[in-house]
């Protein structure tokens, strides 16, 4: 008898059903629950547990990476001193925006009292929409959020944001304001 | 990591000398858990001391996966049919009534059908299988083609099988004479043999019709 035309052997590595047709001319319900382990979508237990084991892991590493970068990796604060305004050209309860040092996110510069002035990072904590100064209420409002900020600290009061405005380190001298450093919130 | 190509299973029935270290060894294998899941057959155990080792044929069309109404039994790329996966199994016993060659076993305190595997731990890093490494007349042999028909001259290796009405071809070979008839070896014959004492008289597997 000639059995070598019965079925294709073996090491076709392709799976044989009992009629002998190919595997794509198999009605559906045996396309569906597949004989051979690499047409199943079968997942071992031993491959899950890798999977859940090395993603979990990966993620600890990301996080410990996150905290070492933000205990060691502090970036440089400029310590240029350079002129931002006049005392003049800014009104009392009145703010003007800046770059410093040049070419950074906007910094805002906020007139509280006669010969007092803050500055801060423009951009909120939370997703960088831009403050706005409420002087009369000694708060700076976030209105993307409602996120409200110390106008004297930089600190969140309330809404979304957790950490504080990066402050704008200040010198006021014979009339002109000068900005001397920034002050990185600790995130 | 499957099995090498080359390397092939060889069961010469003959050259069985009933010693049992087969079945030792089988439990000593990493995937049988403790169990042996090879068998040994007497054939005529009143008037002969012939007995042949059943080992899993690794079917090209797997009657025990076919059957499985669980999806449990999968064969892995190099054709070698897996014990079931314990997720899946429900112990119903379906594919332990269909192996043509009875080897599925049912595990009743894990409920879970456990079958040879050809020791895939050892032969998919190329290892022989436990059996194949302890036979002392080498009935059970574990390596490629060439080899055999070294030790083997008078011998030719088989791998198609009749049952009933179905033709079965599998990944493990039987040595059988070389000058033999080449047909298929009928799995149910023995079962008309009045010597073992089934004699079956009914068409049991329809062939009168066929």
């Amino acid at each position: 008898m000639n059995h070598g035309a019965l079925r294709p052997p073996v090491d076709d590595h392709r799976p044989v059903s009992p009629d002998g047709r190919p595997f794509e001319e198999q009605p559906r319900w045996r396309r569906d629950f597949p004989i051979d382990w690499e047409e199943d979508d079968y997942v071992s237990r031993r491959d899950l547990v890798k999977f859940v084991v090395l993603t979990s892991g990966a993620f600890v590493v990301g996080q410990a990476w996150i905290a070492f970068k933000s205990l060691f990796g502090r970036r440089d604060v400029p310590t240029a001193r350079v002129a931002i305004a006049e005392v003049n050209e800014v009104p009392l309860g009145g703010s003007k925006t800046f770059e410093y040092p040049q070419g950074s996110t906007s910094r805002l510069l906020v007139r509280t009292g006669e010969s007092a002035f803050v500055a801060y990072d423009q951009q909120c904590t939370h997703l960088q929409c831009p403050v706005v100064p409420r002087v009369a209420e000694g708060k700076l409002h976030c209105p993307c959020h409602n996120g409200w900020f110390d106008l004297q600290t930089g600190q969140p009061l309330s809404g979304p944001p957790r950490r504080s405005l990066p402050r704008v380190r200040l010198e006021v001298q014979q009339g002109t304001v000068y900005a001397t450093g920034v002050e990185d919130s600790p995130s | 990591m499957p099995v090498p190509d080359q390397l092939e299973f060889f069961v010469d029935p003959g050259r069985c000398i009933g010693c049992q270290a087969c079945i030792q060894a089988c439990t000593e294998c990493d995937t049988h858990k403790g169990q042996s899941m090879i068998q040994l057959d007497f054939i005529d155990r009143a008037g002969s001391t012939q007995t042949v080792p059943v080992v899993c044929m690794h079917c090209d069309s797997p009657t025990c996966a076919e059957v499985c109404p669980a999806d449990a039994i999968k064969r892995t790329e190099d054709g070698v049919v897996q014990t079931a996966r314990k997720p899946r199994c429900i112990a119903c016993n379906n594919c332990v009534l269909a192996c043509p060659f009875g080897v599925p076993k049912m595990n009743t305190g894990m409920n879970l059908m456990m079958k040879c595997d050809m020791c895939y731990d050892r032969t998919s890093v190329g290892l022989k299988p436990m059996c194949a490494s302890v036979c002392p007349s080498q009935a059970l042999a574990f390596g490629t083609r060439e080899e055999m028909a070294q030790l083997r001259p008078r011998a030719k290796p088989v791998n198609t099988f009749q049952f009933g009405a179905q033709t079965i071809r599998t990944k493990v070979n039987v040595m059988v004479p070389k000058d033999n008839e080449d047909t298929h070896m009928d799995v149910t014959a023995a079962m008309y043999e009045p010597a073992i004492g089934h004699d079956i008289l009914d068409d049991t597997f329809g062939e009168g019709e066929a």
